[in-house]
């Protein structure tokens, strides 16, 4: 996974502020939190010197992409389908205690994580304790995942 | 709902969508099991004689007249067969005098037989979700061979007596020679080993759990460990085949290290099997079972039930049962029955067919047809063979 700092070497580390944000630093830890886009940042668009930056920039940035809101990326091929994310969600549990709550899979639709067809997938994003501006940094699912087939940006 | 007969934890809650006689969607399932189910519904195995395709009653007479003119037939495979199949072979084997065996390791067979007399104590599956609080993995990865192991039992979900579970009331330790995918799980509680230094590993745990100093092994870590165990309210140790091949005939050694953490506090222990119903075999049976090495190479003739030991067995030891003419019964293709001079296809159990079977706590699990099938049940095929002998 892309750091910001990594992020911050490929900016013009200028500070020239026009895209908003006092440092490039700013706008890198921006960028990660998917609240500024790359295209934001005009002179690293417009000027010709920054073009092999903007290259590996937009290459970095690309897998971030398939994040949900959540930033919840999960690789489908790291996957065992061991339901241990599912088990230790505290959403889950709340939302079906007699079966997430036990070690069983769920049943209903409220869940955020399901296993289908042998891998791990996300419905209901907007339930996550991750999502809007009162977030908390849960990270019951990557802590509890043996093989890291869930990740967070 | 249905049954997932990937592995032996024999997981109930799989919530299938079968559209025009195939699986379109599954929930719940693991990727060990929809793999399971995947691989056995493509190149589903035909009746054969020599390398023929004949009728399915056809490949049943001649199964039956081959092991008829046997003197020393063997049977094996059966750890993926059902208690009812697993009963009608043990009749077959009755009535011919052949010598039966699974194609498990060889050391699990001492472990079972240990466990069922109640030399080593055990508990279900159930209990260890609803009261365990150290769960200790040794020489297993449940991770990768029971992935729902963790998640349904031993370390995430809330129990009776475990409400707050993983985050607060549950240490997962595992003790292994490499830092498997569990053992990431685990963090501060993995103890690393030598290959085969399970014994030294054992007695550096009772000189800690004496008061001594270990003699094996990195003192301050063991004292660590050998503290988890003397506070534990109940444990539950899970010995996989990294353990058994390592301890070999010292299970007593085992034996002891269990009688003294019973001392001080509750500890049990389930074994880690990889069939689904190896278990149930080693309970009918009531004894360890046949060494197959041996049985393979006096034998004259071999019916295989569900299971590739040309693929999995040693190569001494499939070799020998490779030189004798193989019955094999099998839903579906494999080097055994690429090699097989009589192939008698059967049901998928779990899936087409029926039955009981032992899950790897002794828990007796029953499962009903999903999908309809032409073909019969492994059960039904051993019936009409011991019909005709």
């Amino acid at each position: 996974m892309v750091s910001a700092m990594e992020i911050y070497m490929l900016l013009p580390k200028t500070n020239c502020k026009k895209c908003g944000l006092p440092t490039c630093m700013a706008f890198a830890v921006a960028l990660l939190g998917r609240e500024k886009k790359i295209d934001e940042c005009t002179p690293l668009i417009e000027e010709k010197k920054y073009e092999a930056k903007l290259k590996k920039l937009r290459e970095v940035m690309a897998p971030l992409e398939s994040a949900s809101e959540t930033g919840l990326i999960i690789h489908p091929e790291k996957c065992f389908g061991c339901g241990n994310c599912v088990v230790a969600c505290p959403v889950n549990v709340a939302a079906e205690p007699t079966r997430c709550g036990v070690g069983l899979g769920p049943q209903g639709e409220k869940v955020i994580l399901r296993v289908e067809d042998g891998v791990v997938v996300c419905n209901n994003v907007k339930e996550c304790r991750r999502f809007g501006p009162n977030k908390v940094l849960c990270n019951a699912c990557t802590a509890t995942c043996p093989s890291k087939a869930i990740e967070f940006v | 709902m249905a049954i997932c007969t990937g592995c032996s934890l024999l997981c109930e809650d799989i919530e299938l969508t079968v559209k025009d006689g195939d699986i379109s969607h599954v929930r719940n399932l693991c990727r060990k099991g929809h793999g399971h189910y995947q691989a056995l519904l493509t190149e589903r195995a035909r009746p054969m004689i020599d390398g023929k395709e004949v009728a399915l009653d056809q490949a049943i007479a001649k199964a039956a007249e081959v092991l008829h003119s046997s003197k020393a037939p063997l049977l094996c495979g059966w750890s993926n067969a059902t208690l009812e199949a697993q009963a009608a072979g043990m009749s077959i084997a009755k009535k011919l005098g052949a010598s039966i065996c699974d194609t498990s390791p060889p050391c699990l067979g001492a472990l079972m037989e240990r466990i069922i007399s109640g030399r080593i104590p055990t508990c279900t599956l159930d209990d260890v979700r609803n009261f365990a609080d150290v769960s200790v993995f040794w020489g297993s990865d449940p991770s990768n061979s029971h992935p729902r192991h963790l998640s349904r039992f031993s370390y995430y979900p809330r129990g009776e007596k475990r409400q707050k579970s993983y985050e607060e009331e549950r240490t997962c330790i595992a003790v292994d020679v490499r830092k498997s995918a569990t053992a990431t799980l685990c963090s501060n509680y993995y103890f690393r080993m030598q290959p085969g230094g399970d014994g030294e590993f054992i007695e550096s745990i009772l000189a800690t759990l004496d008061g001594r100093i270990p003699k094996f092994g990195d003192k301050k870590r063991m004292i660590e460990l050998g503290t988890i165990l003397r506070k534990a309210e109940y444990g539950v140790i899970f010995p996989g085949i990294g353990m058994l091949y390592s301890l070999q005939n010292r299970l007593e050694l085992f034996e002891t290290l269990l009688a003294k953490l019973n001392e001080i506090a509750t500890f049990k222990v389930v074994p880690m099997v990889e069939r689904f119903n190896s278990r149930g075999f080693y309970q009918l049976l009531h004894a360890p079972g046949n060494s197959l090495a041996a049985a393979a190479k006096g034998c004259d003739a071999a019916l295989v039930v569900g299971s590739d030991p040309l693929a999995e067995l040693p190569l001494a030891t499939a070799r020998a049962l490779a030189r004798v003419p193989l019955i094999v019964i099998d839903p579906h293709r494999s080097l055994t029955v690429d090699a097989a001079s009589v192939v008698i296809p059967s049901a998928i159990s779990g899936m087409e067919a029926g039955g009981t079977a032992l899950r790897t706590d002794g828990v007796k699990i029953s499962f009903e047809p999903i999908i309809e099938s032409d073909l019969p049940s492994d059960e039904q095929i051993l019936a009409k063979i011991l019909e005709a002998i």
